[in-house]
């Protein structure tokens, strides 16, 4: 568990919840193998919240999905998940259908897709209570009524008779949380949870996620493109480009060193408000995010990287750790170093030329 | 529209007398109905030759509704819409073309607003040939050639189908075409939402430097306050179909007098994980109410942390507080007034110590552990 202040460390020791080694899904389609991830590591820390950032066909959904074997048959999965010690891939319809909902959840980006118009809210919630915790239909119910108060629903009593249309996107999420807390899962996967929210709805429920969090050390692993949200719950970043892990550290080393070239263009490009705008440029990344059929041997980000070389183009670097000097002492949450003690908190990029102790640009410096 | 000129460090090459420019596009107290929903209920607006003006709000806000109705998608209910001085409100298809050339839209969705079926080319061609221009095949295929480098495309694109391409450049197909018939206005409806970060950046980019080079006046559709600051001169903050602030971008920025453009500021999460943790989140309840029956009095004040019983009582005008207007009777006349953002609860007036005025207990939500 990190050492963070604010939260309740649940006493289920330090080994990962969840385990992800050498990950790689190919997909067939009629114009030929397409590559959609390749070679992900990532861990997931009791009580601890991931959230893997990339652009869109970085492969970070299809990352998630691959965890309990949501894809569809055409998926070709390789590597190890290993979900509280039980390995996921290549395991048994019925060893899935046990882990899916006990200990691995879902909520998705669009609720209103994801919940059934006909059935009422409370219906939906307690379906799962009595399917995997054999609640009689009051006990359900009850408990129903209790998460939609967990997940800050007001007057959670008369909103377990409503239907989903009858909620706005903000609720709707909020019962989608609830439905995928129901039994208390260890992981919680959330893709692109806020995506299709408002910004003053997406401020409230990435706090019901910091709660869970806080309330019964669920282990999140959140995946998003906004770079807001993931400095807002996030404790380690994994930075995800053409179906690879780029650059993984935690939060404040991330957004403070940035190694690799992909995330300090990322961070660059995100317009920011407060930044003392009209006067320069947001700064882009050239190019196009690459569509693989084969994972080359070399950097998929070699044609769009200002600092690419011949090496980049013939030799795939992998994930090493960072060579920065020693961050000063962080507040609040630790810093992304701390050598390898087998969660994953070093500072780690795939880069034959990182960063280092290179400062990101500042908006003063460029302006 | 605020006729104040540009405060603080002017764009560059922006006109240094905006509000000596012609008005190229005049909204009054414009209202669009639909059925017992209003989307737009009362909204006023002047944008200049050259200027651009962000319309922030969230989804529901209306912001949208008001770009159809001045590129004339649909009807307006009441109120006018006066593009370059000519009231266009209810003109007919027919009456309406020839005040089409003035005005340009960009949609979210380029796969939506380019048709599948056509070339590239053909689509920046369609406004020349709507305009009924006389063109020899040589000249139109220049100015295809000409429209598609001004957005950055090489002049091949024009063969390619709209699938071929990037959603990055489909939006500049799209901008390609609106800027086809040189308007004097262009309505960009969230012209980047649909756009990952790298490319969204290079279309804000494009549209700022076009801008700039053209010079044409820009509503600038979002609900995105962030993407607004870096190309707006002024903003115009909207919800439940009516503006609750106007003013320039430094004033709304440095100054938001209103508790929801404060909480649209606060809400919006900075890529900085010690700033983001640093602030007090503002929670405003998930609700937008039913624009069929919005709120009385201020509509803002069943999800205003700071309301009063007369914000439910009594409707607040738009009225000017210095740079900027706002509707709010929480807001005094010299700008102090409540900010939701910080537990001290007050905005000070610019330049002037703030009064030590009490601040509403229940202002914030501390939405995290202490």
């Amino acid at each position: 568990m990190t050492a963070t202040a604010t939260t309740a460390t649940p006493d289920t020791g330090t080994a990962p919840v969840l385990e992800v080694a050498g990950l790689g899904v190919r997909f067939a389609t009629e114009s030929g193998t397409l590559s959609a991830v390749d070679g992900v590591d990532l861990s997931l820390a009791p009580g601890e919240i991931v959230g893997i950032v990339g652009e869109s066909g970085c492969g970070k959904s299809v990352t998630a999905m691959s965890l309990a074997g949501l894809l569809p048959r055409s998926a070709k999965i390789e590597g190890s998940v290993r979900l509280l010690g039980t390995e996921l891939v290549g395991a048994k319809p019925g060893v899935l259908r046990a882990a899916r909902g006990q200990d691995i959840a879902y909520i998705f980006q669009e609720p209103m897709s994801s919940l059934n118009p006909v059935l009422t809210v409370g219906r939906q919630i307690t379906e799962v209570l009595q399917v995997h915790e054999k609640l009689s239909r009051k006990e359900a119910l009850e408990r129903a009524v209790e998460l939609l108060g967990v997940v800050g629903i007001p007057s959670p009593r008369e909103r377990v008779k409503h239907y989903p249309h009858q909620l706005s996107g903000g609720m709707r999420q909020r019962v989608m949380i609830a439905m995928a807390v129901a039994c208390q899962p260890r992981v919680l996967v959330a893709d692109e949870p806020t995506t299709a929210l408002d910004v003053t709805v997406q401020a409230g429920i990435l706090d019901v996620l910091r709660g869970l969090r806080d309330r019964f050390g669920t282990s999140i692993l959140v995946i998003t493109h906004d770079l807001g949200v993931i400095a807002d719950v996030a404790d380690r970043v994994v930075v995800m480009y053409a179906g690879r892990v780029v650059e993984r550290a935690g939060v404040d080393e991330l957004f403070a060193r940035p190694q690799h070239h992909y995330t300090s263009g990322l961070l660059s490009a995100s317009p920011t408000p407060g930044r003392h705008a009209g006067t320069h440029r947001l700064q882009e990344i050239p190019g196009l995010v690459p569509v693989l059929s084969e994972q080359p041997d070399a950097c998929t980000f070699a044609d769009r990287c200002p600092a690419a070389t011949d090496r980049c183009t013939t030799s795939r670097p992998v994930l090493e750790p960072a060579r920065v000097s020693a961050p000063e002492p962080a507040q609040g949450r630790p810093m992304g170093q701390g050598g390898p003690d087998g969660l994953g908190r070093e500072h780690l990029v795939a880069c034959w030329h990182p960063r280092g102790d290179t400062p990101r640009l500042t908006p003063e410096d460029r302006a | 529209m605020s006729t104040v000129p540009t405060q603080g460090a002017p764009r560059p090459d922006a006109p240094e007398q905006v509000h000596d420019q012609p008005v190229v596009l005049e909204l009054e107290d414009l209202a669009m109905h639909y059925g017992p929903v209003r989307a737009v209920d009362g909204v006023s607006l002047q944008i200049r030759r050259g200027q651009v003006t962000a319309l922030v709000g969230e989804s529901g806000s209306g912001k949208s509704t008001v770009g159809r109705c001045i590129v004339r998608l649909v009807e307006p209910t009441a109120g006018a819409v006066r593009l370059a001085g000519a009231d266009v409100t209810h003109l007919s298809r027919g009456q309406m073309r020839q005040h089409r050339r003035d005005v340009s839209i960009v949609f979210q969705d380029p796969a939506g607003s380019l048709d599948p079926r056509m070339l590239v080319g053909d689509v920046i061609a369609e406004p020349l040939r709507l305009q009924g221009s006389r063109l020899s095949r040589q000249e139109r295929s220049q100015r295809v050639s000409d429209g598609l480098r001004r957005v950055g495309l090489r002049p091949e694109v024009a063969k390619r189908y709209p699938h071929e391409l990037s959603g990055g450049q489909r939006q500049r197909v799209s901008i390609a075409r609106a800027l086809m018939s040189e308007p004097t206005l262009l309505v960009a409806d969230e012209p980047t939402s649909a756009l990952d970060v790298s490319v969204q950046a290079s279309v804000l980019n494009l549209l700022a430097d076009l801008q700039r080079d053209i010079g044409f006046a820009c509503l600038f559709i979002t609900h995105d306050l962030s993407a607004v600051e870096y190309l707006a001169d002024d903003i115009a903050v909207m919800y439940l179909g009516q503006l609750v602030e106007q003013g320039t971008r430094e004033e709304i920025f440095a100054h938001p007098r209103h508790p929801y453009t404060q909480a649209l500021l606060a809400a919006a999460p900075v890529a900085d994980p010690a700033k983001q943790r640093a602030r007090t989140p503002v929670l405003l309840g998930d609700d937008l109410p039913s624009a069929m029956d919005p709120p009385s009095g201020c509509r803002f004040h069943t999800r205003c942390p700071v309301a009063v019983p007369r914000c439910a009582e009594e409707v607040p005008t738009l009225r000017k507080v210095g740079g900027a207007t706002v509707a709010c009777h929480l807001v005094e006349d010299d700008g102090t007034g409540p900010d939701i953002r910080s537990a001290a609860g007050t905005v000070e007036a610019a330049g002037t110590a703030a009064p030590a005025a009490t601040a509403p207990e229940t202002a914030t939500t501390t939405g995290r552990p202490a």
